[in-house]
């Protein structure tokens, strides 16, 4: 096990870690330049990895000329479906990397140059002639194609079309969210060791075991003969959650480079056609209310893409579902396959791009109604959850709303559009909800607890710290949960040597992590006392909890935009963002707080800049680097706030902690596009809110 | 080509080849690997270091273009076994995450508060803004600089060490 | 990357005289676009020729009052100097809204100049680009356009040239100076950069082997009431979706004089003689500065996904022009 073990932390008395606004315990290890992420383990003698990608996007290779890359100088080989180690079947077909001559998508991997230096790997791939048989492509998203599909059942209840035609308030209008890909500022890296002792692998991912659990069967060898190593992550938001090709990739290079070290790092255009994206949305939404705002209908149909070569829903109708209630209801949600890259997880997979259109919707029908958009969020609050009809665990939307408006200043609003102009910029102000919910965790998890000497303790579980912050609380949680203080404890996570966990995903990590250590630290009491003995050491599993069967569980939020546009213009700017959020116990102010400014951020640079193009004639995304593709710089945040108010949840789990994640990415889009519309009387409905759509 | 590059204070000579980045000859010869490799093509900014006194996107320069010069990394910011204060901020204030980013931000902040020691927010905010971070929504590193402002390196007080439960 | 041969050069002289006789030499200055298109594979040169060891890295006033800028003087440094921020105020804008301060410290004056197109099919070597590769098509004009040219550009390339800084100097009449194998000359900047035509493979009008080594910035008093207003995608770090240079010489409420030049809009800074000519002499008002804003535009031809450039580069260019001839205190510009 290669675990880090971190300086001691500064000390907390025992029993009071949980609440405490501790300092990062890997925050030394970051600044002095020594954590090592996946590409910073030295290995003797590496050989460098370059994908070679297909510049067709639906067709077959018909040859492939490997001499010219073959005969320059440090290439050891290059692989292709015709000479790389088979793996075995799999249903994840994005995982079948030169297995087969079928182009499924452009910039598919179809081969990959070895070499003693990255740069000559790099020369080679360009070296790689691929002839094809093309076929003709499809990468066009529409809601009006013939082939969409319906991946889930329909929601629907009571007459939607009766219920528009009757209502005093009817609302229908079409939203769009882009394509988005979640550009961690590290590119999604491996080195892979495949010797005598079994597979190696030091690997940028958010859940070793998980990576471990898809890759074993693939190539037909025993887990234990795996080990992944990620003590340290440059961040994820959903792109390292699951395997992707280019680890696979890597493995099958190490396969054929046999005992010699192979590692690869993307480059930043391969990070937008190999690690997933968020699919764009097509949303149509249907609002029906009487004249006091009480909704009667609701409908949400909407499109997504997947690819051919695998399937991955973005599931955008999920938020409508447990939002609001209504007697009339009707919820689809369809996709298209086409000869894309194939999608995967973003920050709030389906929940994010799937509260943009219905929050909007909101806002537009607040105005129609002549309410305020909190009081009619307010007024159709419901008290049970709509999709399954059972009590919430708690729900707190509307004292986010509440509290969220407090500290905003909202209540002296002049509510109409269009109407201040500040020194040549249009000034307005806006909300939208934010809800996240609580999901089962991927995966099982396990935790160890060990006593070293005199009250010191290890706690091992192979959890992920892809910047969340996780090795900090789980070293809280199981403080509190020992009787220690944080002083007194090491989390060892980050490896599969350790005790198997969950994937860093879905807001689930601190709750079945730390629900996980806190049925380990029980374990450890009930086994050895409060006496025990040097060496001593108990596991448990992740307990199960029955109340996930009775109770609905989210976490819910209230996020306020302040939005100036130039009037000349249409420059767009976001002085002000506030959210006010209910997700339970905070395990630990200091990283919970960074995790929802964090997700805010993302937001912001969704509403404003963040858009993937598809250039449909080719296939492929052509803004492909972070000059092209816009994420919010540091000049584009300005005052961004982030509050909670006190939730207690007995139900939810033992920590009574839900997810923060992911919530601060939800609404935030929708909050500045409505102050957007405050500010110019300017509706937008389609991500993102650039400077053109408010010019003239 | 030999080339002899001072890096944090130490004279490194290597026969590279003259397409070698900078950032590799950092990580991958000279064995500083706190240096990171993040877009490829200069637009994230976490491969800064100084070049001379300059910072710089150490992936859009070649090694051979710092011949003769000197490089301060990440690495080169502790003195005497004593951490920056920038260094010292960033962790105070949690100015990070996932730390990726976090030696590239360090680097041009040390300049920043070098060249003006006591910058207001949006001066920080717009020497930052060629480097990108996709964790912490940047609020935490603004504070970070401005706390390494408001304790230089001669201020021997210590940074407070409590914890406090909330 | 391709592996290639690095060399210092001596002198300008030399360093001309060995890019011209090797056809895939080229000079390398700050390094900062041409190691990136090395990397993309867009460029491939075989022969890099450092420059920036030559004695070209001086901002000094001549007996005349002409400001000579080196060719190696990096962006950051010009922006900072006092001569510039007080005489040229739009260069100084220009400069510092340009790229990021990392990538400022590295770029030099004439690298900036020289840089190439963003265009994405450009960088892109898996697309057809007719400047990349002549006669293979240019894929921006049925495609993605938004950073793409509304005037002179040619059926065959749509690209712009990306620098802030040319567009000043292109409205604060620089001339380059160009050390080639076969002497030295001078080029108004206006006439460095070259319209795509038919030939969208060349950028300037310089030949291979032609080093610039200065740009000389003429004295003028209209320069120190000049501005840069640059509209861009995001508050920084971000390329020009529009820009506009003007330096303007008030008589009470009359233009005396006036440059301007755009940016974002063309395969060159795109200096607005039609406005100027409408405007020299006339009053300045906001009607005055529209109808020039609207008769320099005339011109455009939007392609499919950049229409919304033409309203935008007439808005810009109508408010820039009017905050600069307001009395009074100026709009807040950007927040």
């Amino acid at each position: 096990m290669s675990a880090p073990v971190h300086p001691r932390s500064a000390p907390t008395a025992p029993g009071r870690a949980i609440g405490a606004d501790l300092p990062r315990v890997d925050a030394r290890a970051k600044v002095t330049g020594t954590a090592t992420y996946a590409f910073e383990y030295p290995v003797p003698h590496p050989a460098y990895l370059h994908p070679v990608q297909a510049t067709i996007a639906r067709g077959r290779l018909t040859r492939i000329d490997t001499t010219a890359a073959e005969a320059l100088d440090g290439v050891r080989a290059v692989l292709w479906h015709g000479n790389a180690p088979r793996l075995r079947a799999t249903d994840n077909a994005e995982l079948a990397v030169l297995q087969s001559d079928q182009v499924f998508y452009r910039g598919q991997v179809v081969a990959a140059v070895i070499a003693d230096t990255p740069e000559a790997a790099r020369q080679a791939a360009r070296l790689v002639r691929l002839d094809y048989d093309q076929q003709p492509h499809d990468v066009d998203l529409s809601p009006h194609r013939g082939d969409l599909y319906a991946p889930k059942d329909d929601h629907d209840q009571g007459d939607l079309e009766a219920a528009m035609a009757g209502a005093e308030h009817a609302l229908d209008a079409t939203y769009t969210t882009p394509m988005l890909h979640a550009t961690p500022i590290e590119p999604h890296t491996t080195t892979a060791v495949w010797d005598d002792s079994g597979l190696t692998l030091y690997e940028s991912t958010q859940g070793a075991h998980f990576a471990r659990q898809e890759l074993a069967p693939l190539l037909d060898l025993d887990p234990q003969r795996i080990q992944i190593i990620a003590p340290y992550v440059g961040g994820g938001f959903g792109s390292k959650g699951p395997l992707h090709a280019p680890t696979v990739l890597t493995v099958l290079a190490a396969r054929a480079m046999f005992g010699r070290p192979v590692k690869l790092a993307l480059t930043r255009r391969h990070m937008f056609d190999q690690v997933g994206y968020r699919s764009p949305t097509i949303q149509r939404i249907r609002l029906a209310a009487n004249a006091q705002g009480r909704l009667s209908g609701i409908g949400m149909d909407a499109t997504v893409q997947t690819a051919r070569l695998a399937e991955f829903i973005e599931e955008a109708t999920g938020p409508t579902e447990s939002m609001y209630a209504a007697p009339h209801r009707h919820i689809a949600l369809r996709a298209a396959e086409l000869d894309a890259a194939v999608p995967g997880w973003i920050r709030g997979p389906g929940q994010c791009p799937g509260m943009f259109g219905p929050e909007v919707a909101m806002d537009e029908l607040a105005q129609a109604c002549g309410l305020d958009p909190i009081d009619l969020r307010l007024r159709n609050d419901p008290d049970h959850d709509p999709a399954t009809g059972k009590p919430f665990s708690s729900r707190n939307l509307a004292a986010c709303l509440r509290e969220g408006a407090r500290r905003f200043g909202w209540h002296d609003r002049d509510p109409a559009p269009g109407t201040r102009l500040v020194q040549g910029w249009y000034v307005g102000t806006g909300v939208a909800a934010s809800r996240y919910p609580v999901v089962p965790p991927a995966g099982p998890s396990e935790a160890t607890v060990r006593h070293l000497h005199d009250g010191h303790y290890e706690v091992h579980i192979g959890a992920a710290d892809i910047g969340t912050g996780a090795w900090t609380v789980l070293t809280q949680i199981a403080a509190d949960a020992l009787g220690a203080g944080v002083q007194d404890v090491q989390v060892r996570i980050g490896d599969t040597a350790l005790p198997e966990a969950s994937v860093a995903g879905g807001s689930t990590g601190t709750m079945s992590w730390g629900s996980t250590i806190v049925a380990a630290a029980r374990a450890f009491r009930d086994r050895h006392g409060t006496a025990p003995a040097p060496g001593a050491e108990a596991s448990a599993p992740l307990p199960d909890n029955p109340a996930t069967e009775q109770f609905a569980m989210a976490a819910f939020g209230a996020q306020f935009a302040e939005v100036h546009i130039h009037a000349d213009t249409g420059e767009i700017r976001v002085p002000r963002l506030l959210g006010a959020f209910a997700a339970g116990r905070i395990i630990n102010p200091r990283t919970a707080r960074s995790q929802l400014i964090g997700g805010m951020t993302m937001g912001l640079s969704m509403a404003l800049h963040e858009q993937s193009i598809m250039d449909p004639r080719f296939g492929h995304v052509v803004n492909c680097d972070l000059a092209e593709y816009h994420i919010a710089t540091n000049a584009d945040v300005a005052d961004i706030q982030a509050h909670w108010i006190d939730e207690e949840d007995p139900h939810v789990n033992p920590l009574g902690a839900k997810g923060i994640g992911e919530i601060g990415i939800v609404g935030t889009a929708a909050a500045v596009a409505n102050a957007a519309h405050h500010a110019t009387g300017v509706r937008v409905r389609d991500l993102p809110l650039t400077l053109d759509h408010f010019l003239g | 080509m030999m080339i002899t590059v001072t890096v944090n204070g130490e004279r490194h000579s290597h026969d590279v080849e003259p397409r070698l980045l900078l950032v590799h000859f950092l990580r991958d010869v000279v064995g500083l690997t706190g240096t990171h490799w993040g877009c490829d093509t200069s637009n994230c900014g976490a491969c800064v270091v100084w070049l001379d006194d300059t910072p710089v996107k150490s992936c859009t320069a070649l090694a051979v273009m710092a011949d003769g010069r000197t490089v301060r990394t990440v690495e080169g910011l502790e003195r005497d076994g004593e951490l920056d204060p920038v260094q010292r901020g960033f962790m105070e204030c949690h100015g990070l995450q996932c730390g990726f980013c976090t030696p590239g931000m360090m680097m041009t902040s040390r300049w920043l508060l070098d060249r003006n020691p006591d910058p207001s927010e949006e001066e920080i905010r717009e020497a930052l803004s060629g480097q990108l971070c996709r964790c912490t929504g940047y609020e935490n590193i603004v504070r970070s600089v401005r706390w390494a402002a408001e304790n230089p390196a001669d201020d021997s007080t210590e940074a407070s060490q409590e914890v406090s439960p909330s | 990357m391709i592996p290639f041969d690095y060399q210092r050069a001596q002198t300008p002289a030399a360093a001309a005289a060995a890019v011209a006789a090797h056809p895939r030499a080229a000079f390398l200055g700050g390094g900062t676009n041409l190691v990136d298109r090395m990397k993309l594979g867009v460029a491939t040169p075989e022969l890099l020729v450092d420059i920036t060891h030559l004695d070209l890295d001086r901002i000094e006033e001549l007996p005349d009052g002409t400001v000579r800028i080196g060719a190696n003087v990096r962006n950051s440094d010009l922006a900072a100097h006092p001569l510039i921020r007080h005489r040229y105020p739009a260069l100084s804008q220009a400069l510092l809204s340009g790229a990021s301060g990392q990538l400022r410290n590295t770029a030099t004056t004439g690298g900036n100049l020289l840089q190439r197109t963003r265009c994405v099919y450009f960088q892109d070597t898996t697309t057809p680009c007719n400047k990349r590769e002549p006669g293979s098509g240019c894929s921006a004009l049925e495609g993605y356009t938004r950073y793409h040219a509304l005037l002179g550009a040619s059926e065959h390339c749509v690209a712009t040239h990306p620098s802030d800084m040319a567009v000043a100097m292109s409205a604060l009449d620089a001339v380059v100076t160009v050390q080639s194998p076969h002497g030295r000359r001078r080029i108004p900047l206006a006439e460095l950069h070259r319209l795509p035509g038919d030939h969208p493979e060349h950028d300037t009008v310089l030949d291979h082997g032609d080093l610039i080594t200065a740009v000389e910035l003429p004295p003028s008093a209209m320069a120190a009431r000049s501005r840069y207003r640059k509209v861009r995608d995001r508050a920084s770090y971000a390329f020009a979706l529009v820009s506009a240079a003007v330096a303007l010489d008030l008589d009470g409420d009359h233009i005396s004089d006036l440059r301007i030049a755009l940016g974002g809009l063309a395969h060159k800074p795109w200096r607005a003689l039609r406005a100027e000519e409408e405007l020299r002499g006339g009053p300045a008002t906001q009607e005055h500065f529209r109808a020039a804003a609207q008769a320099e535009l005339a011109a455009a031809r939007p392609l499919k996904g950049n229409a919304f450039k033409t309203d935008l580069a007439r808005t810009t260019l109508a408010s820039t022009l009017s905050d600069l001839a307001a009395p009074g205190p100026r709009h807040e510009e950007q927040r």
